[in-house]
C-alpha cells in the first residue's frame, strides 16, 4: 500500500492533479481555494510545468482556453463568483470541445455571497452553466481521498469526451485535512489530439480551435456531436455510493459534504430503529436518474439534503419520478446542517410515511 | 518577367468576406508577408477575435485559435506558454480590444507576454453594424452616437498605442495607418518588428493599424482612406511609441 | 504575360489599385465578374511602370505585379 499522507483538501486536489500530468494553472484568487494556486505556484515549477495568476477569471479560464487548443492538460480553480465569470470561457471550451480541469470550492451566494461552504452552484454546474446546449462531467467528491482519486482521472476523461471536466467540492472539503493516498487510475484509452494547434508542422493541413458555426444547420449538428459524447458519459461514467439502501424506508440524498452529515445521521436513525439509507451522488452530470429509480421501486420516502434551498431535489424527483414521495431539507447561505436537524426531519416523514 | 509582389504564401487562395475596400485585406496581407519574410508559417498559431475578423481563420494558411471577445490576449498567453516555441499573434479590432478586452491586452503587455498583437483600429464596431468604439473621434457620427460622439457624455477615444506604450512589458508599440503606398509600407516594416520581437525573445509586441470602414463610415473606399488621414491621424500619430532599444520614433 | 495580372474574380470592385496608380493605368471593366463586382484591368500596359502600388493596396490579394 503506497504511503498515505496528511493533505489539506485544496492542496490534496492541486497535488494530484500535477500527478495526473496537469502541467499548467491559470487562476485568479478568491477565498475558499486560495491554497490551490498556492500550491500550484510552487509545485509546477518542480515538474516543468507553469503557473500564471491572471488579471481576472476571465482571463484565466481563456488561457486555460488557449492552453487546452494546444493539447496541454491545463486546470483552473476558483469558488462561486469567479466560476461565475468563468462561465463565459466554459461555454466556449465546451463549444471547441476541449479538454480541461475546473475546482469550484463552492461558497454561499448570490452575489458576493460569503466564504462559508455551501452547494448552491449546482444548478450552474449541472446544468451546463454557461451560454448554450452543452453539459460538462461533474464530480462531488465526500472526503478528500475521493476528491484526489477524481482528480487523477479527471484528465482522462476530460480528453475522452472532449469536454470540461469540474471538481464540484465546498469550503469544507477545501480547508480539511485527512490522509490521502495518490493511487494511480484504472488505465483508460485516450483518443489522440488530433486537432491541437501546435503549429502546422512536416505538411499538416492548418488547425482550427472554434465555437462559431454560422449556418444553423451546421451548429445543430455540431451541438449533437457534443450531446452524443455526453450520452457516452452517461453510459460508462455515472458514478453513485448507495449506503443500506437495500432494505432502506427512507432514503437520503445528498453528496459532498452534506453526505458526510447523512451518514451519521443514517447511523442514529438505524440506532433507533427507523431504516434508512443513503444514495450519494459522485458524479452529479451525468446525474445518477437510473440508480435512484432503482432504490424508488422498494423505498417508502426520499429526504434530499443540501446546502442549498432545493436544487439537486429536483433531479431526485425526476428520477423518482412520483415513486414514492420526495422531502427536502436544506441550508443556505454557508451553514451547514446538523444531524440533529436532519435527523428531525427524518423522524417526521417517519410518522408521516413509514408508521402511518 | 521579373515578379515585383507575389500574393503571400501564408494566406489562402480564397476570397474573403470583408466588404469592398475594407483594410482588413491589407493587413491581412502585412500579417501574412511577416509570417512569409521570417519563414514561421509552420509555428504560427493566430488567434482571431470576435469582431469582423472573427473568420480570420479561413485566410491564413496556419493554425489559429478563436478567442471570445476581447479574449485574444488571455488565449494567445495560453497558446503560447504550453507552446513557448510557437510564434503567436492576435488580430483584434477596437471594440474587442480597446473596449471588452481592455485588462486582457494591459495586463498580457504587462506580463510582457511574448505574442504580436495586430490590432486595427477603425474607431466604429464593423461587424455588429457601425456602433460607437472607444476609439470613435469626438464627433463622429455611429449608430449609437447619431449625434456624434460627444465628449461631454461619453469622453474622448482611447488611444491604445500611447497608454500600452507606458507598460515596462510592451516592449515594441508602433502605431500605422493602411491609408496610402507610403503608409502601407511603413505598416509592413512595422508587423515585421512586432514578429521580430516576439522570436527575438523580446517581450509584448503589439502594432495599432489605423484602418477603414467604408461600410460603416458610409464612403467610398478611397475618400474613407482620405478621411482617415485628415481626421483619424492628427488624433492618433503614427509613429513607434516603444522598441526593443528603448526609443520613440516618428514612423 | 502582362505586368498586371488580377485574380479577377477576386477583385470585389473598390478601386483602390485604380486610384494610386501614380501613372492612372488601370480601369474597371464594363463586365462584371461571378461576384457581380465590375473588375479592375490593365488598360495601358505601356505606360504600366510595374511598381507594385496596385498589388500593394489591393485588399483582396488579387493582383500580382510583374517587371521586365
Amino acid at each position: 500500500m503506497a504511503e498515505r499522507k496528511l493533505f489539506k483538501g485544496n492542496e490534496a486536489v492541486a497535488e494530484a492533479a500535477v500527478r495526473a500530468g496537469c502541467r499548467y494553472f491559470f487562476g485568479y484568487p478568491i477565498t475558499p481555494q486560495n491554497e490551490i494556486p498556492e500550491y500550484m505556484a510552487r509545485r509546477l515549477p518542480e515538474v516543468g510545468g507553469l503557473f500564471l495568476q491572471a488579471e481576472s477569471e476571465v482571463a484565466a479560464i481563456n488561457m486555460v482556453y488557449g492552453a487546452a487548443g494546444t493539447g496541454a492538460r491545463v486546470m483552473t480553480s476558483s469558488s462561486s463568483p469567479g466560476i461565475s465569470l468563468k462561465q463565459e470561457g466554459i461555454s466556449y471550451i465546451a463549444g471547441a470541445e476541449l479538454p480541461c480541469l475546473i475546482v469550484n470550492m463552492v461558497r454561499g451566494g448570490p452575489g458576493l455571497g460569503g466564504i462559508q461552504p455551501a452547494q448552491s452552484d449546482y444548478f450552474q454546474a449541472v446544468k451546463g452553466g454557461g451560454h448554450g446546449d452543452y453539459y460538462t462531467i461533474v464530480y462531488a467528491p465526500a472526503s478528500i481521498q475521493e476528491m484526489v482519486d477524481l482528480t487523477m482521472q479527471a484528465f482522462d476523461v476530460a480528453e475522452t469526451y472532449r469536454m470540461p471536466v469540474m471538481i464540484l467540492g465546498d469550503g469544507v472539503l477545501g480547508q480539511m485535512m485527512e490522509p490521502v493516498e495518490f493511487r494511480e487510475p484504472a488505465p483508460r484509452e485516450v483518443p489522440p489530439k488530433d486537432w491541437a494547434t501546435t503549429g502546422a508542422k512536416d505538411g499538416r493541413a492548418p488547425r482550427l480551435i472554434n465555437s462559431i458555426y454560422l449556418q444553423p444547420e451546421a451548429l445543430f449538428k455540431h451541438n449533437l456531436k457534443i450531446a452524443e459524447r455526453f450520452e457516452q458519459a452517461k453510459k460508462n461514467e455515472v458514478m453513485c455510493e448507495k449506503t443500506k439502501t437495500d432494505d432502506a424506508d427512507i432514503v437520503l440524498v445528498a453528496y459532498g459534504t452534506t453526505a458526510r452529515v447523512c451518514r451519521s445521521v443514517m447511523d442514529r436513525a438505524r440506532a433507533a430503529g427507523l431504516k434508512v439509507g443513503i444514495i450519494r451522488p459522485i458524479t452529479v452530470s451525468p446525474f445518477p436518474y437510473n440508480e435512484i429509480a432503482e432504490v424508488a421501486r422498494t423505498a417508502r420516502a426520499f429526504l434530499t439534503v443540501e446546502m442549498s434551498l432545493g436544487q439537486m431535489v429536483e433531479d431526485v424527483k425526476v428520477a423518482v419520478s412520483g415513486a414514492a414521495p420526495v422531502h427536502f431539507y436544506g441550508t443556505t447561505g454557508g451553514v451547514i446542517p446538523t444531524a440533529a436537524d436532519i435527523l428531525e426531519r427524518v423522524e417526521e416523514i417517519a410518522r408521516a410515511e413509514v408508521q402511518k | 518577367m521579373k515578379q515585383v509582389y507575389s500574393v503571400p504564401k501564408s494566406l489562402q487562395p480564397r476570397s474573403t468576406h470583408y466588404c469592398p475596400g475594407c483594410t482588413h485585406g491589407i493587413a491581412h496581407k502585412l500579417v501574412a508577408e511577416a509570417i512569409d519574410d521570417l519563414g514561421v508559417r509552420d509555428r504560427a498559431i493566430g488567434v482571431a477575435p470576435v469582431g469582423c475578423a472573427v473568420f480570420a481563420y479561413d485566410y491564413f494558411d496556419c493554425d489559429f485559435q478563436q478567442a471570445a471577445h476581447g479574449r485574444a490576449p488571455a488565449v494567445a498567453t495560453g497558446i503560447k506558454r504550453s507552446v513557448p516555441d510557437s510564434v503567436v499573434f492576435a488580430y483584434q479590432g477596437d471594440g474587442d480590444l480597446a473596449s471588452i478586452g481592455a485588462a486582457e491586452i494591459v495586463h498580457a503587455a504587462m506580463r510582457g507576454e511574448r505574442i504580436t498583437v495586430i490590432f486595427v483600429n477603425n474607431a466604429i464596431y464593423g461587424m455588429t453594424g457601425g456602433q460607437m468604439a472607444p476609439t470613435t473621434l469626438v464627433g463622429q457620427k455611429a449608430t449609437t452616437a447619431p449625434f456624434g460622439r460627444q465628449k461631454e457624455h461619453c469622453g474622448s477615444p482611447l488611444r491604445v498605442s500611447e497608454m500600452l506604450a507606458t507598460i515596462p512589458g510592451a516592449a515594441y508599440v508602433a502605431r500605422v495607418a493602411l491609408s496610402s503606398p507610403g503608409n502601407v509600407a511603413k505598416a509592413k516594416t512595422a508587423i515585421r518588428k512586432g514578429f521580430e520581437t516576439q522570436l527575438a525573445g523580446g517581450g509584448f509586441s503589439l502594432v495599432e493599424c489605423l484602418s477603414t470602414c467604408p461600410t460603416n463610415w458610409g464612403m467610398g473606399p478611397y475618400e474613407a482612406m482620405r478621411w482617415l488621414e485628415e481626421n483619424m491621424i492628427p488624433y492618433y500619430p503614427l509613429g513607434e511609441f516603444r522598441t526593443p532599444e528603448g526609443g520613440q520614433n516618428d514612423a | 504575360m502582362t505586368k498586371v495580372v488580377f485574380d479577377e474574380e477576386k477583385c470585389k470592385g473598390c478601386e483602390l489599385c485604380v486610384q494610386f496608380c501614380p501613372r492612372k493605368v488601370i480601369v474597371m471593366a464594363d463586365r462584371i465578374n461571378a461576384k457581380g463586382y465590375h473588375p479592375a484591368v490593365l488598360a495601358d500596359e505601356e505606360n504600366c511602370i510595374s511598381c507594385g502600388i496596385c498589388a500593394r493596396m489591393c485588399p483582396d490579394a488579387v493582383i500580382e505585379v510583374f517587371k521586365p
